[in-house]
């Protein structure tokens, strides 16, 4: 695996990228509507572990999160898991739709 | 699989840029609601719409058309739907609406302007300068295209001197209250939903319609905007018994309608188990957003209705007209 630096920077830019907190319990994938095993919880672990091609590679997952806040009004720790799904698009955006904006 | 994500974000940003909106609609589509209601042009307080219940039905028609597509490799044809889009406004061929869809929205709005006249608050309306917030763009992580239309809205807003919005939806609520003041720097605008507007006058109810249904709340309107129990007391004095469904409040199950333009299939399969959820409790569902009214209603079965709180509060707080 490849840890990106650059990548991990790019995230803290984009905005207030919270996951580290993190305390891997799974309540959030528990009740999220999409049923899917990567939202939000390992999508974040990939994000945090710098691993760039994980993350981008899963952009259509990263786009189908409804914002909806269900994750994050039962979680734990208190992340902004919205916000955080939020920050990846800008980055899936520039990277590999080419969204780069004026 | 879901429709080319790509094209479709970059007709967004390209709409935004260009067209001041995420669907460019004609300005009569925008304002149309208006007619005959006497609304003040400016003022303080205003009522903004953020064109949300009027893109309601234009965004149904494109989804339907993006539908057709889901799954397929359509990646070139939207390419050149994006290449085509930036010199001419693609939305009035791919998001065709009837005359009677429209007419359906708007009389939600006029419903709410109704409102709040029988509460005797004063408002005026922006009309041409009634701005979409951005609110799509924001979420999908377009933020420089949402920023310039901030900015927009803000100006329009300082311009024409308003101190106080009244909004209709959650999403605009919500961008103009929680995330405008981030972006725009000095935004000082006083914003609060219609909803919050009415019970904070603790109206008295002309008629008690002594009807029962459960009701849906919008994620945003619960978990972002803290709007829960405005539309329960609303409802209440008005007569209405409000059931509530598994999942409700703070912890409301959403509609889907967030993927509805990207991934058309899994939207559809999430509105169908709410509707379920509700529909358990009472087949009579109440939403307060035209997003998860637009949502619900095109998976309910035959005997849901799902209709906005304002075709209720309409009922319960302005007097009938006497007929001429
Ligand atoms: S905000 Fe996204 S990750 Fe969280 S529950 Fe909703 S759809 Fe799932
Ligand atoms: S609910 Fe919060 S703490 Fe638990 S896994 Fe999800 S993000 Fe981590």
């Amino acid at each position: 695996m490849k840890v990106d630096t650059e990548f991990l920077s790019a995230l803290k830019l984009g905005g207030e990228f919270d996951a580290r907190m993190c305390i891997n319990c799974g309540t959030c994938t528990a009740l999220c509507p999409l049923g899917v095993e990567l939202m939000p919880r390992r999508l974040f672990r990939y994000a945090l572990l710098g691993n760039r091609d994980a993350v981008l590679g899963e952009a259509e997952t990263i786009f189908s999160c409804l914002l909806c806040r269900l994750c994050e009004a039962n979680c734990p720790a208190g992340i902004h898991i919205a916000e955080n799904v939020r920050t990846l698009r800008t980055v899936v955006n520039r990277d590999v739709y080419g969204l780069a904006e004026a | 699989m879901p429709v080319p994500i790509a094209s479709t974000l970059g007709m967004l940003g390209d709409n935004l840029r260009k067209r001041k909106s995420a669907l460019p609609l004609r300005r009569r589509a925008v304002t149309g609601w208006t007619h005959g209601l006497d609304i003040p042009r400016g003022g303080e307080t205003v009522l903004y719409t953020g064109q949300m219940w009027q893109m309601v039905p234009a965004i149904d028609a494109m989804s339907r058309q993006l539908a057709k597509y889901e799954g397929r490799s359509s990646a070139r044809l939207f390419s050149v739907a994006r290449s085509m889009n930036k010199v001419l406004n693609l939305t009035p061929f791919l998001a065709r609406t009837s005359a009677r869809e429209r007419a359906a929205f708007d009389e939600r709005l006029r419903n709410i302007a109704k409102l709040l006249k029988a509460a005797q608050v004063p408002f005026g309306y922006l009309y041409e300068d009634d701005l979409y917030a951005g609110g799509l763009a924001h979420d999908e992580g377009l933020d420089e295209a949402f920023r310039v239309q901030a900015q927009r809205v803000a100006d329009a807003l300082r311009r024409h001197g308003v101190r106080r919005v009244i909004t209709v939806d959650p999403h605009t609520t919500n961008m103009l209250r929680s995330v405008y003041p981030t972006v725009v720097p000095g935004f000082d605008v006083q914003v609060k939903s219609y909803l919050e507007v009415l019970a904070e006058r603790r109206l008295s109810a002309t008629t008690k319609l002594g009807e029962t249904v459960t009701f849906h709340d919008s994620c945003v309107y619960a978990r972002y905007e803290g709007v829960l129990e405005e539309p329960r007391s609303l409802m209440k004095e008005g007569g209405i018994t409000v059931l509530e469904p598994e999942m409700s409040g703070k912890l409301t199950f959403c509609c889907g309608g967030p993927l509805e333009s990207l991934f058309p299939g899994k939207s559809a399969e999430i509105a169908s188990r709410r509707v379920g959820q509700l529909s358990a409790v009472s087949k009579r569902v109440v939403t307060a957003c035209p997003l998860c009214m637009a949502n619900l209603k095109r998976v309910a079965p035959a005997g849901v209705t799902i209709e906005d709180v304002s075709d209720y509060l309409v009922k319960a707080y302005c007097p009938t007209p006497v007929p001429a």
